[in-house]
């Protein structure tokens, strides 16, 4: 049964060293809080999982938390480059990280094999990529019907997927509106999944039926922490805080400016802080 | 060049010269940054009807300012409907609904193939570049490819460091002989011409010159030997409507994402 937990515990209930992790948001929803709680927590050996890995993977890379990483798109959006994400690679500071790289599409249908129960993703893609060459987990199977050659991925399972969504109810049954992402996939396809809300209301007997709902019984532990995908945004709550992520960009850039800024706003802070992170971009009732 | 109110800049030429090739009934599949831009002029002018789709499932957008991110609320907002990440590819673009996919390059080689992965080798690269995101699916089972991109020797060069995406190979029929059956790139807009794949061998020749620039500036810019088609033609300039379509469009944009730094009213 889902049980409500303040994060600290819901993280270090769910969250192992050595763990295959996602912390999912595709440009929304992006559960932050969680991934500061995990890097006070200060877990080792992560095999990172996420289609668009930004500011939280750059943050917990710098922080030497991860062996290595799974990703489709390796850039701060709208803005650019991940520094830290790049420093670990091309340098190998703070450590050298093992990298497999797939495309959006291989990394959805990888999600969807997860959540489907399937050993593998097929679907018609990487051809002429560069990527199939370079990544062993990127395959071709032949459909035994037309013959047509397709690309397959191995499907992601998760040891513990979080992600951020806008309300749970009582009961714990969670509502994701909005760019939805890979939310529900990501979910699904895990061992263990925690969430963390922005509230928690009575029931959703109100809602439209065919909205994005996920059952309480698919997730492990829900989180109330207002703000918890700060500088992302929660659709209906509070809008993107673009300023920070054009502001990363330059505090990432430096290995002892990324230290001060961590230490600063990350190590010294708790998931309360974040309600106060965007009082000035809530959207007006 | 001036970006007074007769004359225009390179870069607002190439948004514009690359919006003009959209038509009214185009599903278009839209990268960010420059193709974005072109996109949105477009519906805001002579195809307001256009089907705006991003990558984060936003189906039939119509943002008012230009998305910072693929995944803006902006986005959601205003469009038709939002589907998950997984639809997005698995039933709109694989499934074929897409007649242009809108690419912008960080590497482009002289078939339409770009490399925005890594500059340098794979493993140990000299530069990782984000890398794909959606386009090697988005350059293979898109109808067709526009490419737009400022021209550079950088960037346009005669190899390229990786594929990202596939665009004509090594020229001729090499996306048949892949298996691939959707045309490629047909166009690609930079800021000083309008380029066209030849017909048999595929590599990209100039079809147009924008307004002032000489046959001169568009190799001194280009890292291949750049061919040009007989019949040369001169891209015509902006006109006032186009011109005040993206200028407003980016003072839209450059307020709306200025608005949300730390203690200022959102």
């Amino acid at each position: 049964m889902v049980k409500f937990l303040p994060l600290s515990e819901a993280v270090a209930g769910n969250l192992n060293d050595g763990d295959t992790v996602a912390f999912e948001g595709f440009t929304h929803l992006i559960p932050t809080a969680a991934a500061h709680e995990a890097i006070r927590q200060g877990f080792e050996e992560l095999t990172l999982i996420r289609m668009t890995p930004d500011l939280v993977y750059d943050q917990m890379i710098g922080m030497g938390m991860a062996r290595k990483i799974v990703f489709s798109y390796l850039g701060n959006p709208g803005v650019g480059l991940l520094r830290r994400a790049r420093d670990a690679i091309e340098n190998g500071f703070p450590r050298p990280i093992e990298v497999e790289e797939h495309s959006h599409a291989g990394m959805a249908n990888a999600y969807e094999a997860g959540a489907a129960g399937l050993p593998c993703a097929v679907f018609r893609g990487y051809r002429g990529a560069g990527l199939a060459a370079v990544n062993p987990n990127i395959k071709t199977v032949t459909c035994p019907f037309t013959g047509e050659v397709l690309a397959a991925v191995p499907a992601i399972r998760p040891d513990v997927t979080f992600i951020h969504a806008q309300k749970a109810d009582r009961k714990g049954n969670v509502l994701v509106e909005g760019i939805i992402g890979i939310q529900k996939e990501a979910v699904l396809a895990a061992k263990r999944a925690v969430v963390t809300v922005e509230e928690v209301v009575d029931s959703f007997d109100e809602l439209h039926p065919n909205l994005t709902v996920l059952p309480s019984w698919t997730i492990s532990a829900i989180s109330v922490v207002p703000g918890g995908s700060h500088p992302s945004y929660t659709h209906g709550y509070y809008i993107r805080d673009n300023a920070a992520y054009l502001e990363w960009d330059e505090i990432a850039a430096d290995r002892e400016k990324f230290q001060g800024w961590m230490q600063a706003n990350v190590i010294e802070r708790t998931a309360a802080d974040f309600a106060g992170r965007v009082e000035h971009l809530r959207i007006a009732a | 060049m001036s970006d007074s109110e007769s004359g225009f800049t390179p870069n607002e030429m190439m948004t514009i010269a690359a919006s003009r090739a959209l038509k009214n009934d185009d599903v278009c599949f839209v990268g960010i940054g420059a193709p974005s831009a072109a996109c949105n002029v477009a519906r805001l002018t002579h195809a307001p009807d256009i089907t705006l789709i991003y990558e984060s499932g936003t189906i039939g957008t119509a943002p008012q300012v230009l998305p910072l991110s693929i995944g803006d609320g902006e986005l959601c907002d205003t469009a038709v409907t939002t589907v998950s990440v997984p639809e997005m590819f698995r039933y709109w673009l694989q499934g074929g609904r897409i007649s242009i996919g809108f690419l912008g390059a960080a590497q482009l080689d002289k078939f339409g193939n770009i490399n925005t992965t890594v500059i340098g080798g794979y493993p140990h690269p000299k530069t990782r570049l984000p890398g794909g995101g959606g386009a090697p699916e988005i350059a293979t089972s898109s109808k067709e490819i526009y490419i737009t991109m400022a021209q550079s020797k950088r960037g346009m060069v005669e190899t390229i460091d990786f594929f990202t995406s596939f665009g004509h190979g090594e020229g001729g029929d090499h996306r048949k002989r892949l298996g691939i059956e959707t045309a490629g790139p047909t166009l690609l807009i930079t800021d000083l011409a309008i380029w066209k794949p030849d017909p048999v061998t595929k590599e990209f020749t100039v079809v147009s010159l924008h307004p002032g620039v000489s046959r001169a500036e568009v190799q001194a810019t280009c890292g291949w030997t750049v061919k040009f088609t007989d019949a040369l033609e001169e891209t015509p300039a902006p006109t006032a409507l186009e011109l005040k379509t993206l200028r407003d469009l980016q003072a839209r944009t450059k307020a709306a994402h200025a608005g949300t730094g730390k203690g200022k009213a959102a």
